[in-house]
């Protein structure tokens, strides 16, 4: 059985993700994020759902982080140092090294520039980090005995994977944030045809098939190009690592062709370690700039420079890149509120906001937000979305269930109402059953694994040897024992069997007398039996001995006089339990009598 | 024959064990273990192609091969010949840094010999009084230049576009018979060891393995345990020299040469060894005060090698990996560069000539001394005894590489740094591990030809290794008995188990079998089908039963009284009961039925009454086992 609980927050809500799956008694938890439109209590996962006794170190056999975004791996050190887990966390190299950053970089923002208490600190960061087990990509690491995981190309951001949880013959896909389409900097993602029991597979654009990634590119563009050119600035609020990248080469390549002089900043802090990061782990981008990168590193930006505070006052158009990406806090809502009163400025927001920040209200249409100390702040530059996060759109997602080809779909990470169409979409397209779960349900799947075995060669060759013959057409039945130990069973002939355990054989013979009505010689009637039987079992081997009797395969059929009555013959049929049917058809075949003897 | 391909057969394509090439057939699956282009035979000038001489005509056909796994750069060199030019038409299985560098060395290899008509550098070994000087059989060839020529760069990238990417510990399934995964070796970028497994036999292929602390991740041994057979090849060809020692020996002669105003030529491969001298060279011309000397590294692939080092941190030792979470370059020639210390040039010819400043310390190919950049500087520096060579890689015999430029002024340090395992790294390797049977090549069978008394150069373990020879087909010394087999949940739940002996349950199964893409599975009978609606007129022979549906085997003894209680409850009366030297017969004397009971078999002799016979056949199995 396996069973996937949506434990903590990753259901129909693009909040944070958080997934308990069960498989053959085995615990493993999915992604570890958090909600940046909360600042209480419910920005963390509820660990309780998880389990209500015993420590969590003891209850899960390990936990896997599928990329570096916060709403993925964000409550990782508060569930590891905070409420306690000191079991393996999985996750690949990049994540590793990107992923202490960002939880730092949040940390300060939540602690040092909100006062927020009851917050992980730098050391618990530290700590939880130690925890973690990098994993290549396809690499099979064993958890232990039975558990196995393995890792699978995401795409969406640096080091974002997917992850196969095996244990023996069932297994669940849990996709975290991928897309099916390769962008300017990373590749697509890629699984074989994997076959799990399930496949959770997130679903934010569950109802969208976007446009191709030319259009919105050159829409992006001229969005940029048209505000730059009359006079006004473009702010873009990116997180630091991902998109960012995508679009700095997007407009550093759109400048080298236009020869554009207008300034692009990039805000300090996590940029030039950000491309870094790229740089060093390139293998992880797409095809084309893997091939490139010796003669010209794409992460290497002539264009784009970095950004000081004082320049959000500067005079004259620019395009600026600032962190973070939903508005919620930091420079890109410091800059914003500096720019939002002029009509000739443009925010453009590349990527999806969570409810509650003010990227989602912007969107949304509110025009009037109401900003710490009760200032209300009238927003006049024009608001632009562009969906430029790298998540798969419906066609993706439909795309990557046909590549596994799982049992089940368990979507998560969406808005219900779009995840009722997408499991539709599904259900009829690939007749396999569709759920999506709320934060806290959990879904049980029955599984019937087949179990594995080993079957001894001989008894294995005989019966392929058998298989080749022309009438091995049916179906035919293949005898033998199962020799159970332990876990470790044992399909061998049953011969080898008794040999093995051993046992001697007990013989079981019956023979029968058949009275037949015939005048003739014992030697006669045995011809006749001969030719009778020759005749009716082509099939099988009828012969006849010297001796005078006659044998169906290993069957004897001899005939005798008995002494009392001349006019009777009796056939001795004679045969062990293991030719039981035939046998048994013999002297039924027999009772009817012989055929009578051409004159 | 029919015995012999139970086994697992081993052919042998090389006779140098370290750049080895051996297929192996396991499971009606033909495996190309590495390929690698014995380069010694440069010596006599040009490659020699491996694969295609006619000492190697008796092997199996190319495309009979399935797959060919490579195991680190340097054993991948004859794979354009293989995959190009013979009918292989299957997979390749690398890593991605053992494409990727392998694909400069190839590079490197292409361009220089591209070079050689134009570069009068080359053409001195062909004077005639040289020439006799040469190991045969170059001074007996006579038609230099009908030997094959190098492949192409199109074939390069043709043949690199056969290999499939692979990570260590990537389960890969061949056919649905056999696994092989790589495992790290520890000796280079990306350098893999391969298990080539079933679900019931193990065989580990260990070549070019490391224990040292290099720059590559530190080599997986926990995996190759629990294997039937262990090859192992590609062991140190300097078995007395201490690496470690040797890169001292290296740093001190270069301090002495460029303190003495002269220079320092290091024939080298592009990649490897080079990353731990330009390592060892960071930390030590600050403390020796060669901070001002300049580091050249010539070679057409010198900056894509350096730049390659640093992307690919998975694959590096721990230390170098958490450099780039940082993040900063795994390795410190990054700096080197940085602080115009070391500069990289693709060829003498260009910028080069500019920036060239002596004394100096130069790095270049090719390492056999017979073509690149290096013949160059052979003749550039050889007639002053100021300056020094020095050989560090161990592939070429450096009196061998250095006889057509004789007489030479210039001093010869030898300081091979091979840092692939020695005998007694491979005892305790071995000890550690406990394969069943080790197989290797025979030349680490007996110790090598020029220190014969040095017996402790040999493997030494138990049972004895065994050893093949170049072109040899060696059947591997172990036997399959089991196959993997799924029993479908639906027939392993109508199977009865029962305990014969504690701890052993067992049951009778009968099933029907499919096999499918080499795996078997077990499917419960087809229920007897239903009559048919009688359109068809049933002959006789379809009532036949198929005589190879065999009843169960049976197994245990019958207590005679208790046998005789059972009659009698089923209603059989008039029983008599008579000794016989081995047992008993019962008789039901109403019947005219006779039943004899022995220790091992029982005979039931009736008249034809089916009912009856069937009756007692199913008491009698009351008291017996099926198997």
């Amino acid at each position: 059985v396996c069973g996937a609980s949506v434990g903590s927050g990753a259901g129909q809500d693009v909040g944070r993700s958080c997934i308990l799956v069960s498989i053959a008694g085995k615990n493993v938890m999915l992604d570890c994020g958090m909600h940046m439109g909360f600042s209480d209590d419910r920005r963390f996962p509820d660990f309780s759902y998880i389990t209500q006794s015993g420590r969590l170190t003891d209850f899960l056999d390990c936990v896997i982080i599928s990329h570096f975004h916060l709403d993925h791996c964000g409550a990782l050190p508060y569930f590891s140092e905070m409420v306690g887990y000191d079991g393996p966390i999985y996750m690949t190299h990049p994540t590793q090294a990107i992923c202490p950053i960002l939880l730092e970089d949040y940390r300060k923002i939540a602690v040092d520039k909100k006062g927020e208490a009851n917050f992980f600190t730098s050391q618990m960061i530290k700590d939880c980090m130690k925890k973690v087990v990098a994993v290549h990509l396809h690499q099979t690491v064993q958890v232990d005995d039975e558990l196995e995981i393995k890792a699978y190309y995401a795409g969406h951001v640096l080091g974002a994977a997917m992850f196969q949880i095996k244990v023996g013959s069932e297994s669940v896909v849990y996709t975290g944030d991928y897309n099916m389409t390769p962008d300017r900097h990373l590749g697509a993602a890629w699984i074989d045809k994997c076959r799990p029991n399930l496949l959770i597979t997130e679903s934010t654009y569950a109802t969208t098939i976007r446009d191709s990634k030319r259009c919105r590119e050159r829409d992006f563009l001229k969005k940029v190009h048209e505000t730059v050119e009359r006079g006004g600035k473009v702010l873009i609020p990116v997180f630091a690592l991902g998109r960012a990248q995508e679009l700095c080469i997007l407009l550093e390549t759109f400048w080298e062709r236009m020869n554009l002089k207008v300034p692009i900043y990039f805000s300090t802090g996590l940029t030039e370690k950000a491309n870094h990061y790229y740089k060093l782990f390139i293998t992880w981008t797409n095809q084309k700039i893997r091939k490139t990168f010796v003669q010209r590193n794409m992460f290497e930006f002539k264009h784009i420079k970095a950004f000081d505070r004082a320049f959000a006052d500067n005079p004259g158009p620019m395009v600026v890149f600032a962190t973070p990406g939903m508005l919620h806090a930091g420079q890109s809502l410091q800059i914003f509120r500096k720019w939002a009163g002029n009509e000739k400025n443009m925010v453009i927001m590349p990527g999806y906001c969570v409810q509650g920040t003010v990227g989602h209200k912007i969107l949304s249409g509110q025009r009037k937000l109401e900003m710490e100390g009760r200032q209300v702040l009238e927003v006049k530059m024009q608001v632009e979305y562009m969906s430029f996060s790298a998540h798969a759109d419906a066609k993706g997602i439909m795309q990557l269930v046909g590549q596994a080809e799982p049992d089940s779909v368990l979507l998560v990470h969406g808005e219900a109402k779009k995840m009722e169409f997408l499991k539709q979409k599904i259900e009829q397209e690939f007749r396999v059953n569709c759920y999506m779960p709320a934060n806290g349900e959990t879904v049980v799947l029955p599984t019937s694994p087949s179990i594995p075995g080993g079957i001894s060669l001989g008894l294995l060759k005989r019966e392929m040897a058998q298989g080749l013959l022309p009438e091995a057409k049916k179906p035919r039945l293949l005898h033998g024992t199962l020799i159970m130990k332990d876990s470790n069973f044992r399909l061998v002939s049953s011969e080898q069997a008794l040999k093995e355990l051993g046992l001697a054989e007990h013989q079981l013979r019956f023979t029968c007398r058949v009275h037949l009505h015939d005048t003739r010689k014992e030697q006669e009637t045995a011809m006749r039996v001969y030719s009778h039987l020759k005749s009716i079992l082509k099939d099988h081997c009828v012969q006849h001995l010297p001796d005078g009797s006659v044998t169906v395969e290993s069957i004897l059929i001899q005939a005798a006089a008995p002494s009392e009555d001349p006019a009777t013959k009796v056939l001795l049929v004679s045969w062990t339990y293991q030719d039981e049917e035939l046998g048994s058809y013999l002297t039924s075949l027999l009772k009817k009598g012989l055929p009578q003897a051409p004159s | 024959m029919k015995i012999k391909k139970r086994f697992c057969h081993s052919y042998c394509l090389s006779g140098h064990p370290t750049l080895p090439c051996n297929v192996l057939k396991f499971k009606s699956t033909t495996i190309m273990l590495d390929c690698g282009l014995d380069m010694t035979s440069t010596l006599n000038f040009l490659p020699l192609p491996l694969v295609q001489s006619s000492r190697l005509s008796n092997l199996p056909d190319l495309s009979t091969v399935d797959v060919i796994l490579i195991s680190n750069y340097h054993c991948m060199m004859a794979l354009p010949y293989i995959t190009e030019h013979t009918g292989f038409s299957g997979t390749v299985y690398a890593t991605e840094p053992t494409v990727q560098i392998g694909r400069l060395l190839m590079e490197e290899l292409v361009n220089f010999i591209e070079r050689v008509p134009k570069a009068q550098s080359a053409s001195l070994w062909k004077n005639k009084d040289i020439q006799r000087l040469l190991p045969s059989p170059l001074k007996d060839a006579v038609e230099v230049s009908t030997w094959r020529r190098c492949y192409t760069m199109q074939e390069v990238n043709s043949a690199l576009s056969k290999i499939q990417l692979v990570g260590y510990s990537q389960k890969i399934e061949l056919f649905g018979a056999v696994q092989v995964t790589p495992l790290s070796s520890g000796y280079a970028l990306g350098s893999s060891n391969w298990i080539i497994q079933s679900h019931y036999e193990k065989v580990s292929y260990v070549s070019g393995s490391s224990l040292l602390t290099t720059h590559p991740q530190p080599m997986d041994q926990a995996s190759l345990k629990n294997s039937d057979v262990l090859v192992l090849t590609g062991l140190t060809q300097i078995p007395t020299a201490n690496p470690d020692g040797m890169v001292g020996e290296f740093c001190s002669n270069l301090a002495l040469t460029v303190r003495n105003g002269g220079n320092v030529l290091v024939p080298c491969y592009p990649s490897g060894v080079i990353y731990d001298l330009l390592e060892c060279l960071y930390q030590y011309i600050d403390s020796a005060g060669l901070s001002s000397v300049p580091l050249y590294f010539i070679s057409p692939v010198a900056n894509s090698s350096l730049e390659f080092s640093q992307i690919f941190a998975e694959w590096l030792c721990h230390n170098k990996q958490s450099k780039v979470y940082l993040p900063e370059p795994p390795f410190p020639h990054a700096e080197l560069i940085q602080t115009n210390k070391l500069k990289h040039y693709p060829s003498i010819h260009g910028d080069f000539s500019n920036d060239f400043r002596q004394p100096c310390v130069v790095f270049t190919g090719h390492p056999s001394l017979r073509f690149g950049d290096v013949v160059h500087f052979m003749e550039l520096w050889g007639k002053s005894s100021l300056n020094t060579v020095i050989f560090t890689e161990p592939d070429f015999s450096y009196l061998e590489a250095l006889a057509p430029y004789q007489p030479l002024a210039m001093k010869c340090i030898y300081c091979p740094i091979d840092t692939r395992l020695n005998f007694i790294q491979v005892s305790k390797l071995l000890k550690e591990v406990q394969p069943l049977h080790v197989v290797c090549p025979e030349q680490y069978t007996q110790p090598p030809p020029a220190q014969s008394h040095r017996t402790d150069l040999v493997i030494d373990c138990q049972p004895p290794a065994t050893s093949y020879r170049r072109a040899e087909v060696l059947t591997l010394p172990f036997k399959r008995r089991y196959e993997r087999i799924e029993i479908m949940p639906e027939l392993a739940d109508s199977l009865v188990p029962m305990e014969i002996k504690p701890g052993i349950s067992l049951a009778t199964v009968s099933a029907v079998l499919h096999t499918k893409d080499n795996k078997h599975v077990l499917q419960p009978p087809p229920r007897p089908a239903q009559p048919t609606s009688g359109k068809k007129r049933k002959r006789v022979s379809d009532d036949v039963p198929d005589c190879k549906v065999l009843k169960p085997l049976l197994s245990g003894s019958i207590p005679v009284e208790q046998f005789v209680q059972t009659l009698e409850k089923h209603g059989f009366s008039d029983i008599k009961v008579e000794d016989t030297a081995k047992g008993h017969i019962v008789l039901l004397q109403e019947a005219e039925t006779l039943i004899q009971i022995e220790e091992d078999s029982t005979h039931i002799i009736c008249d034809n009454d089916e009912m009856l016979r069937v009756r007692l056949r199913d008491l009698v199995l009351k008291f017996l086992q099926k198997f």
